[in-house]
């Protein structure tokens, strides 16, 4: 009876207690549930990369808030250009020249700090030379198996990516937490760059020696569209025969369209254009509204990188090349006629 | 300064290059049992015997059209199984990862070009991780140059383990499952340099050779087109391909590398190379072995063909197609 009464009293004596602290447990599961994301941005000497920006864009669909990442030297004026992107909640910047070339022995450890301390769920990137090479570093360092190239988010753990140089689209449900992932940027377009208004904050710097010393770059300069996003594209392929040939036909059809330059692996192995050029598993993805191929036989691996392409042309002798069963609009002919002729026509519209 | 001891892993994936299918009467199948218009030159698989193509044409663009007048070329296309978990691998031609062959060239090639210039060379290991027919890759491996192999037994479907669509042939490894491995090796086997694929033509992750310098906390040099030691074998410069170009990069040895295509030409295993690979050293492993966790992390929802492109139609002349195309809306 004692015994009974001093339990009720020493319960009643704690419960004031349990009222003012409550138990943790369900708050935890709460927060779990909550998603936030951090949405990797590229910078390049002092500008966004606005194809970067694919990573909101999917960021976007796994719901709020959506928090951006971007480091580097004078990175300010980017964070405030950032802040401006339309969806985005919060800009985490970190001030230091070393991370300006992206390289991921620094950068890495400095992302997972700030991924660390910010709690993110989820972390993504655009899948480009930067986000290929940085992600599954910091993946390993948070012990978490990386999803690359996503084209598509089914819920907040299961999405959708292309294996075998897209010839089987396979859905993976990832049962990591934090899940790292790197996106098509031509399955996330790129939103608004106006009318957002993100608070910015600096982001914790860990310092991390970088055993690498970036040494040069030599990039291909053109006034021509971006490859990877621009709308209208043309490519051409070992039927160009030479250099000479690719640069007397390709450039006149791509003015006369305002469209980017791509090219075939077989070209750009015989050197007829430049390697940054090329399409497929390999080289770039492109989903352009019309892609305009001229001596390309279609292998499976070039198809890889283009057959999202909303309308796709060709031009080819050979009237059983692969390219024309996946061609809108296909010419059987011989390129060295039928591109002139179309560029002249063309130019006439 | 002791020379450099090069890890190279190797993978064993479904072969779907383009190649010419051999006519028993033209000269050029002759010459090329197994040519592909993709990967180039490519090491066959220590089953097959081959000899090194000779070019019966004076370029290469004339060399692949030639044949294609008459057989256009077929392409193997990955299909997905009947039960939409995977692809099918049963009775599809394998062979090794085409950027895994140019890892090992790269190795072969520090350690030719030791002899005039560079780092000596000391020990060239293969490693592969995945069913018992993994070992073929291994066996090539060593006919292109590798000193020995080891080869750490992941059964597949066939042999009672779990099939998944995301890990290819690895059965059931991740690439951090992979990297956690090769990290362990890289100790064991007192590896200074790793030279890995940038990726694998089955899952295209691209991410093996990131994680394990991660893992290791050593420097990369992903998706080289050169590679170039320092004569006291300490420094290395790459020159990797970005988006746009190409940079450079200048490293202290140990570090990991992966390869693009551009960094060679992988070269054919000769026939007396391919017999004295079958007395190397093969060493058997089980992930086990190693006490890492690899369990996977993935779980694969469902593998499906994408949908087919409605295309094919054929128009006669460049006025049809600029017609066609505004209709289409694209111009």
């Amino acid at each position: 009876m004692f015994s009974t009464a001093r339990h009720t009293a020493l319960r009643q004596a704690r419960s004031p207690f349990r009222i003012a602290r409550p138990t943790t447990a369900p708050q935890l599961s709460a927060l779990a549930r909550l998603l936030s994301t951090l949405a990797v941005l590229e910078q390049r000497e002092g500008k966004l990369n606005v194809s970067s920006l694919a990573a909101v864009t999917a960021a976007q669909k796994l719901g709020e808030p959506v928090t951006g990442f971007v480091a580097g030297s004078n990175v300010k004026a980017v964070a405030e250009e950032a802040a401006k992107v339309e969806g985005i909640d919060k800009i985490i910047y970190v001030e230091n020249g070393a991370y300006d070339k992206g390289l991921p022995e620094n950068f890495a450890p400095l992302l997972v700090e700030n991924i660390k301390k910010g709690g993110f769920t989820h972390i993504l990137a655009g899948h480009s030379a930067f986000g290929k090479n940085l992600m599954p570093r910091v993946a390993a360092l948070l012990d978490t198996q990386q999803i690359s190239d996503i084209t598509h988010i089914e819920s907040e753990d299961t999405f959708v990516r292309p294996i075998y140089a897209g010839n089987a689209i396979l859905t993976v449900k990832s049962t990591d937490s934090p899940k790292v992932i790197t996106v098509r940027g031509t399955a996330f377009p790129a939103g608004a760059t106006e009318g957002g208004s993100a608070s910015l904050e600096e982001g914790v710097d860990p310092k991390a020696e970088c055993p690498t010393e970036w040494v040069s770059e030599d990039l291909a300069k053109s006034d021509r569209p971006d490859l990877a996003t621009a709308t209208k594209v043309v490519s051409g392929g070992r039927g160009l025969k030479s250099k000479e040939e690719f640069d007397r036909l390709m450039p006149p059809l791509a003015d006369a369209l305002g469209a980017a330059i791509g090219a075939s692996r077989a070209a750009v192995d015989s050197g007829f254009a430049d390697n940054s050029l090329q399409v497929g598993q390999t080289g770039k993805n492109v989903a352009p509204q019309l892609y305009l191929c001229a001596g390309i036989s279609g292998a499976i691996q070039h198809l890889a990188g283009m057959k999202d392409s909303k309308v796709i042309a060709a031009i080819n002798k050979d009237g059983d090349a692969p390219i024309f069963q996946v061609a809108d609009v296909g010419l059987v002919g011989d390129l060295f006629e039928k591109v002139p002729e179309l560029t002249e026509k063309l130019r006439k519209e | 300064m002791s020379g450099l001891r090069i890890l190279v892993p190797v993978k064993r994936v479904i072969d779907y290059a383009v190649r010419i299918p051999a006519k028993p009467h033209s000269p050029v199948a002759r010459n090329h049992i197994h040519t592909n218009l993709y990967f180039d030159l490519r090491a066959v698989t220590g089953a097959t015997i081959t000899k090194p193509p000779q070019p019966p044409f004076s370029n290469s663009a004339t060399l692949l059209a030639r044949p294609r007048a008459n057989s256009p070329p077929h392409q193997v296309k990955p299909r997905v199984n009947k039960t939409q978990t995977a692809i099918e691998t049963a009775g599809v031609k394998h062979s090794m990862n085409p950027f895994d062959e140019l890892s090992i060239e790269e190795a072969v090639r520090l350690r030719e070009r030791s002899k005039t210039s560079g780092p000596k060379v000391d020990d060239i290991v293969a490693w592969s991780a995945g069913p018992q027919k993994a070992q073929d890759v291994l066996r090539t491996a060593m006919a292109m140059g590798a000193d020995r192999g080891i080869h750490v037994l992941v059964p597949d479907a066939s042999q009672g383990g779990k099939k998944d669509g995301e890990s290819g042939d690895g059965g059931d490894l991740e690439p951090l499952g992979v990297a956690k491995l090769l990290a362990k090796t890289v100790e064991q086997e007192k590896v200074n340099m790793v030279i890995l694929g940038k990726q694998s033509i089955d899952d295209d992750a691209n991410q093996t050779g990131q994680m394990l310098a991660g893992l290791l906390g050593w420097p990369q040099a992903t998706q080289a087109s050169k590679v170039e030691m320092g004569k006291d074998g300490t420094e290395c410069t790459v020159i990797r391909e970005v988006d746009g170009g190409v940079e450079t990069l200048r490293a202290k040895v140990p570090i990991v590398i992966t390869t693009d295509l551009r960094l060679n030409e992988p070269r054919y295993a000769s026939l007396p190379n391919i017999m004295k690979a079958k007395k190397k050293p093969l060493v058997k492993k089980a992930p086990e072995d190693y006490g890492v966790d690899v369990k996977r992390r993935l779980r694969t929802v469902k593998v499906v063909e994408p949908p087919p492109r409605k295309g094919g139609q054929k128009v006669g002349s460049v006025d049809e197609m600029i017609g066609r195309l505004k209709e289409l809306g694209a111009i």
